[in-house]
């Protein structure tokens, strides 16, 4: 539970995590609210896409704690988290398909790996995810046969197909046309109320954060400076949000 | 002290490689001894690396065996010694040439192959995907190679020691008259089948180590293009070393002194 009586499926817990001398991350916490849309915003580089991979556990902080599903990542062996992570889905910014499969087998991997479904079980069950992404067509396809916009959208189907509880989106529209963009959103939303469950989302596109976002974190320099409801966010006091938001050159972030 | 902060660097980074290589090695073996392994993937990597490196190796060993033999069969004939030649061709073929031949021609050809395709999945975030679905790269990727290796250098080593025994058969009657039942004949009193099982016992040692450089080399690209070309170039360099250096201390511990 957080402050607010919200359960919680994730928080990262005062977490410090440095890449050789660049301290990326500085007893950084942030509450992942059970059920709801979380966006991660902030500069390029700021540490969004670190703290994905924390709550993934693909990397792991030197200090502080990742607690995902009421177990702290920290302390588990790879074996652990690895049957957490299929609790976990994880959809990339430039979606990471494995080039050499389809797209239907790329999708069918997770379940192929670790459940016990038959053939025609997991093609249905790729058929639907896909379908529900748009894509039921790209079933055969070859990565290299889709845009960008596909690409991402086959991501997300290999993301969700296993129904996880946590969805984590490391910019899903980044290198989009607004159209695809907006479409983009809306498959969000939509696997969102499919799913019944938890998204972590990055962008930079503050159309599409302001459209889905429940709450809305703000990282500089290492640490979470906001984190509240969208609309609190827009209405944030805080200069560095404002200037954020605004896009402004003028205010305390200095380029 | 630059000198001595440059030794500890080099150091620090050969333990670091030996030990990423060991850990790997040892992850990869427990799979496959827990019979962990994607069957239909071995498969297609034993075509893909077994299957066609075959015209490379036969190539490169038939030419061996043929410029040994006619080396060989000339001195020969000039000193009355030609009943020698068939087995001079198939000592070397058998125990050494065939064996670290092939394995260097694999290194070449397979062991950038891997360098370069997990290298390529590194840079573009799909072996990271795979770890974000819980599934173990070393399992995945590694072992589908490495048994395929460990399944198709003997065999190709066989075909690599037949080929070169007839090239030089072949060589040895064109170039010093020797008839093909007498070189058979000194091929037989030369090596025996013990000979022929400790040459393919080295092709073991030498799969692995093909299969775990360009492995390793893969998972540990760093930095885009540039970074595949240079993991490729480093693993067929290091592999070509490795199978030099084994090839004579298995040698040493397979036929001792004889």
């Amino acid at each position: 539970m957080n402050s607010n009586g919200r359960s919680l499926i994730a928080r990262v817990d005062g977490v410090t995590l440095a890449f050789g001398d660049r301290i990326v991350l500085k007893n950084c916490s942030l509450d992942i609210v059970e059920g709801a849309i979380t966006c991660i915003i902030g500069l390029s580089g700021a540490g969004k896409s670190t703290v994905l991979r924390l709550l993934d556990g693909l990397l792991l902080p030197s200090e502080g704690h990742i607690y995902v599903l009421g177990s702290d990542l920290c302390h588990l062996s790879e074996e652990q988290v690895n049957v957490m992570r299929q609790k976990i889905g994880l959809s990339f910014q430039f979606a990471a398909l494995l080039d050499s499969l389809s797209v239907g087998d790329n999708v069918a991997l997770p379940l192929r790996e670790h459940t016990k479904l038959s053939r025609a079980e997991i093609r249905q069950t790729v058929f639907d995810a896909l379908d529900s992404v748009g894509l039921a067509h790209a079933y055969d396809d070859l990565p290299g046969e889709l845009s960008g916009g596909m690409l991402k959208r086959a991501g997300f189907a290999r993301a969700i197909v296993t129904r996880p509880a946590l969805v984590l989106y490391d910019e899903p529209t980044t290198g989009l046309d607004p159209i695809v963009s907006k479409l983009i959103t809306e498959t969000i939303l939509k696997l969102r109320s499919k799913l019944n469950g938890t998204a972590v989302v990055i962008s930079h596109d503050l159309a599409s954060i302001f459209t889905m976002a429940d709450y809305i974190a703000m990282l500089f320099e290492g640490a979470i400076i906001a984190y509240d409801t969208a609309d609190r966010i827009r209405n944030s006091p805080n200069p560095i949000v404002q200037q954020f938001l605004q896009g402004s050159e003028a205010g305390p972030i200095q380029i | 002290m630059r000198i001595l902060a440059r030794v500890g660097r080099v150091t620090n980074g050969f333990f670091e490689y030996a030990g990423g290589v060991t850990l790997l090695t040892s992850e990869s073996v427990g799979f496959l001894v827990r019979f962990r392994v994607r069957l239909t993937e071995t498969i297609s990597q034993c075509a893909l690396l077994g299957v066609q490196s075959l015209v490379i190796v036969l190539l490169t060993s038939l030419f061996t065996g043929m410029v040994i033999s006619l080396e060989s069969a000339q001195q020969a004939v000039a000193y009355g010694f030609s009943s020698f030649v068939g087995g001079a061709v198939a000592y070397a073929a058998v125990r050494e040439l065939g064996p670290m031949l092939t394995a260097v021609v694999v290194a070449g050809r397979v062991g950038a192959a891997i360098a370069a395709e997990i290298g390529s999945m590194v840079v573009t975030e799909q072996v990271e995907a795979l770890r974000s679905m819980g599934v173990e790269p070393a399992r995945f990727l590694v072992v589908p190679r490495l048994l395929a290796l460990l399944l198709m250098l003997p065999l190709l080593t066989i075909f690599a020691d037949v080929v070169s025994i007839l090239g030089g058969m072949w060589i040895a009657r064109e170039y010093a008259h020797i008839p093909y039942h007498e070189f058979m004949q000194s091929v037989r009193q030369a090596i025996d089948f013990s000979d022929v099982v400790k040459g393919l016992l080295k092709t073991f040692v030498f799969a692995t180590i093909i299969a775990m450089v360009g492995a390793y080399q893969g998972l540990s690209t760093r930095g885009g293009a540039a970074g595949v070309g240079q993991s490729t170039t480093f693993s067929v360099v290091l592999a070509i070393i490795l199978i030099f250096i084994s090839n004579f201390v298995l040698s040493l511990l397979l036929f001792g002194g004889r």
